[in-house]
């Protein structure tokens, strides 16, 4: 019962305010729904610790079958294990704040019920998610999670570019789902089944055995688990099927924070991870997540390196970390991967929040060039972002498990990578690491442009004179920002909380040495998966490296954007190629569109005027209505009203009958 | 050559002429006098033929009414026909053709052997004693007594058709009101008046 | 020589193709295209009085007055039609009389 209600609750909550939004009021909406959510987080806490302590497993509960149909049987119940667990606290504790936040942040939105609403569906198809039994039901909260991702990226409707960043993330998502789809197909053509048991009893069976493709044979599993993973490089903003994140900021913050930093983008981690049995029996697809997440890692905090608007920075950010996630996953670490979402998520929700503090404090002004000085009017937001950039930076104590979240989190992850003998291990490393020294050089600007300094003093950053369109709007200057309503500052305390501890507090459990007694069975790890043991012996210098690269970026950042404010636009201005090639993202987005864009649209218009315009309609109504009109006008030219071109042809047509009587008809 | 030989040649070269003229004539006059001529002579084909009824027929109905009604008509209508002789030449080929074409059909039509089918109704033979008009009366009166009744009603909705269509009534002509006439009464006619002598009305 | 039935015929067949002649070569003249109508019908007539005397049938000549009756009658419609028509429209040009036109 416990665990219908923590899937149900929000259900429930997305019913109430969609269907009776208007009736009852928005502030009702905004108390049900935060009410129900409370309900369900709480629970999920409990749910939590109670198998984190308990030693034996919980079978799943089912809710209700589902469709069966010739060999498949898609039954929907829910699978409660340990990482089941872990997403419940994270999904429910975000969502839960998130709402508290919204109540303050929204305050003024007309579209409140909606907002909740949607905010209350999401979470439901999160938990949906998190809790499936088999890989139909797991998809169902996916696209759940993606619908309602579309709905709240599209909030704010009236703006047109809000409604082009919605578009483009479904239809980015579609492209991972469409791998998805074809890999849940292909399990099913393998093992004939798509519930998880079964799956992964199959899975040992299923090592060596080739299929075969387009005429080459091909190895199943890695076929398989590439095509899953698809489906995440798409729903988590992976290298290549990243270009939605950064335009999704067009949401509301509390959107941002909920969806697009701590549960949907993970889901593609959470996914992985639990297909563990899968992915770890096939290597070569293990590799090539983790060379994915690598990469994704370091090209995201070079794009994040020149970023001018606040939540951009965040968001490239998010996916940076998404890619160290899927490094600890490829390399064999799934619990290193689960556990720096599970800080992550506290970390990065605290940044979002806390960015969207600063927005309402600006009147929602996002250029950070129009920023600065907000360390005196601001304090506490000033401080908890303080703090969640400590996590995600990595400051701790080296050698030590003591830290900040992301230092506990992270630097397993770099450590792990270094020690990995996988393929792509080395590479992985470089990149991790790299990317640590970036992170920490953004994360310290972001601080900087944003709190130290006067005012508006960034004007003359690089790309301010150039580039006109990007100016930051005047208003900022004139009134006092001044601080956020307790509502939505105790989120904000909430979530430092758990960005200064979490790390400190759950390590043992995650990765440590309770690792056993706490994942029992729900992580797969093969016999040759011993990374956890491997990790706890690499050479100082590497366990050292995170630490340094961490100062590294706190000093450059310092030196460029408190001592010496001259250093960025001369930098700039020494690299502009570099400049202009990281500040456009790579190019991506233009590359994609030459590339997929602009020939689907122009396959679409040539399908439309030329298929269905011109062939079925001009063989179809069209045509026929056109040939119906000219048979009309060749017969009208026949009446010319003369009766004597009536008469002959009367004539013509006595000759005709004599004739064929005369020589064919009666004889 | 025999005398009914010579007058079938006679009437037939004289109606075929006469014909000719009708249809290209440019004075329409000509043209309905010659057809005058034509039924004349029609009447004079169907005297050797022995339908002397038929061609007595012809001269009083044809010629005696509906050419002379022509007449009435062409002298009336005051047309300049020469304009209407236009577009002689350009229906040429085509009317030739068809004209032609139905002549040869005609012809190949007559060179057959005819001989009386025998599912057709009895014949309608004639007596030998009686005359042709006899005969004919005989005949008429009895079998086709409702085709000539039918024919009567043809004419009756002719003539009403015809006094329909061109009648008209012209705004101060004045007309007999035979009803108001024969209403009269001394009462309304007739005023006495005693009339002093010597002094007049 | 004998005159036989296909002499008749052939005349009338001759009267018939003038008379469809007429019609064709002065379709602009309504009175001559009347009285080529009523060439053919003449032409009709000769055909069945001919074969009513050598069939020994009198049905043709009874057939051949009913023509006549109606030949009379649509003459007297068709020429009233005119004059009525040249009363309204002054004259009889048929290039004008296409209000039939579709």
């Amino acid at each position: 019962m416990v665990y219908q209600t923590i899937v149900f609750a929000p259900l429930v909550g997305f019913l109430i305010a969609g269907l009776f939004g208007p009736l009852i009021g928005a502030r009702a909406c905004e108390l049900v729904t935060t009410g129900l959510l409370a309900v369900s987080a709480a629970l999920g806490w409990i749910v939590f610790f109670s198998i984190a302590g308990g030693h034996e497993e919980i079978a799943p509960v089912e809710v209700t079958n589902w469709l069966t149909s010739g060999k498949l049987a898609v039954g929907w119940s829910l699978r409660i294990d340990t990482l089941t667990a872990v997403m419940l606290v994270v999904v429910g504790s975000v969502s839960f704040l998130v709402h508290v936040y919204s109540i303050g942040y929204m305050a003024e939105d007309p579209g409140r019920p909606r907002f909740f609403a949607f905010l209350s569906m999401f979470t439901f198809a999160m938990l949906m998610l998190v809790t499936a039994d088999n890989l139909v039901q797991l998809f169902f909260g996916w696209e759940g999670v993606g619908l309602a991702s579309y709905l709240l990226i599209g909030f704010w409707y009236q703006r047109p570019s809000a409604n082009a960043a919605a578009i483009k993330a479904f239809i980015v998502n579609r492209v991972g789902d469409f791998g998805f789809a074809l890999g849940i197909f292909l399990i099913f053509r393998l093992t004939g089944s798509i519930g998880f048991e079964p799956i992964f009893a199959a899975a040992p069976g299923l090592v060596g055995k080739t299929i075969p493709i387009f005429g080459a044979d091909v190895d199943a599993l890695t076929l398989t688990c590439l095509l899953l993973f698809m489906g995440a490089m798409g729903k988590s903003a992976q290298f290549l099927l990243h270009t939605w994140l950064p335009d999704a900021m067009e949401g509301p913050t509390p959107v941002s924070a909920l969806i697009h930093a701590a549960t949907m983008v993970t889901a593609g981690v959470f996914m992985v991870a639990r297909l563990s049995p899968l992915f770890d029996l096939a290597p070569t697809a293990l590799a090539f997540v983790a060379i994915v997440g690598a990469t994704t890692a370091f090209f995201a905090a070079t794009v994040g390196l020149v970023q001018n608007d606040i939540k951009r920075v965040i968001a490239y950010s998010t996916c940076s970390q998404l890619g160290y996630m899927f490094v600890g996953l490829g390399v064999g670490g799934y619990s290193l991967g689960i556990f720096h979402l599970f800080t992550h998520a506290f970390f990065k929700a605290l940044l979002f929040l806390g960015a969207g503090s600063v927005i309402q404090a600006m009147h929602h002004e996002q250029d950070m060039r129009a920023m600065g000085g907000l360390r005196k009017e601001i304090p506490f937001t000033f401080w908890m972002m303080a703090i969640g950039t400590l996590a995600l930076t990595g400051v701790g104590v080296p050698f030590t498990s003591l830290g900040f979240a992301g230092y506990v989190s992270k630097d397993a992850i770099i450590e792990a990578a270094y020690a990995s003998h996988g393929a792509a291990s080395g590479y992985a490393f470089f990149c991790v690491v790299a990317a640590a020294g970036l992170t920490s050089f953004y994360s310290w600007r972001l601080m900087f442009m944003t709190f130290f300094g006067k005012r508006g003093g960034w004007a003359a950053q690089p790309g301010a004179a150039a580039h006109g369109h990007d100016q930051p709007h005047g208003h900022g200057e004139a009134h006092p920002a001044h601080e956020s309503p307790m509502v939505m500052l105790a989120p904000l305390a909430a979530l430092a909380l758990g960005a200064t501890l979490a790390g400190v507090a759950f390590r043992p459990w995650f990765i440590g040495a309770g690792f056993g007694d706490f994942w029992k069975q729900a992580l797969f790890i093969g016999r040759d998966n011993t990374i956890l043991e491997e990790m706890e012996s690499v050479p100082w210098l590497v366990s050292l490296s995170p630490t340094l690269m961490m100062a590294g970026g706190f000093l450059v950042a310092l030196y460029m954007y408190v001592v010496n404010r001259a250093a960025p636009k001369a930098l700039a201005d020494a690299v502009p190629g570099l400049y202009r090639f990281l500040l456009n993202k790579w190019w991506f987005d233009e590359l994609y569109d030459f590339l997929f864009v602009r020939p689907a649209f122009r396959l679409g218009r040539l399908l439309w005027k030329g298929g269905d315009g011109f062939l079925i309609d001009g063989f179809g109504p069209d045509g026929i209505s056109a040939r119906v009109l000219d048979a009309a006008r060749g017969a009208v030219r026949l009446q010319t009203g003369y009766v004597y071109h009536y008469a002959f042809a009367m004539l013509i047509g006595v000759a005709l009958f004599a004739t064929y009587y005369l020589f064919w008809g009666i004889r | 050559m025999q005398a009914d030989a010579i007058f079938f040649w006679l009437f037939s070269g004289a109606l075929i002429v006469s014909a000719l003229v009708v249809i290209l004539a440019r004075n329409p006059v000509h043209s309905v006098l010659f057809l005058i001529l034509a039924f004349v002579n029609a009447a004079g084909l169907f005297l050797l033929m022995g339908a002397e009824f038929l061609g007595m027929i012809l001269i009083v109905v044809y010629v005696g009414a509906v050419a002379v009604l022509f007449l009435f008509v062409v002298m009336m209508l005051d047309v300049d026909f020469a304009e209407m002789k236009q577009g002689f030449v350009r229906y040429l080929p085509i009317g030739g053709l068809i004209a032609l074409v139905v002549a040869a059909e005609l012809v190949f039509a007559i060179g057959y052997e005819w001989t009386r089918s025998p599912a057709a109704a009895a014949a309608a033979a004639p007596s030998g004693t009686l005359s042709n008009t006899a005969a004919l009366g005989r005949v008429l009166y009895t079998q086709y007594f409702y085709f000539f009744q039918a024919a009567g009603m043809i004419l009756l909705t002719a003539m009403v058709g015809a006094i329909v269509l061109t009648l008209r009534h012209k705004k101060g002509v004045r007309r007999q009101r035979v009803a108001d006439q024969v209403a009269r009464s001394p009462a309304s006619a007739i005023e006495l008046r005693k009339v002093p002598s010597r002094a007049g009305l | 020589m004998v005159i036989g039935l296909a002499h008749y015929l052939t005349l009338a067949a001759i009267l018939f193709t003038i008379g469809v002649a007429g019609i064709i070569l002065n379709h602009k003249n309504i009175i001559v295209i009347l009285m080529s109508v009523e060439l053919i019908l003449l032409a009709v007539n000769i055909n069945l009085a001919a074969f009513s005397t050598h069939a020994g049938d009198l049905t043709g000549q009874v057939f051949a007055l009913f023509v006549l009756t109606v030949a009379a009658a649509e003459s007297a419609i068709g020429l009233a039609i005119l004059v009525a028509y040249y009363r309204n429209r002054g004259s009889i040009a048929v290039e004008d009389i296409n209000a039939l036109k579709g």
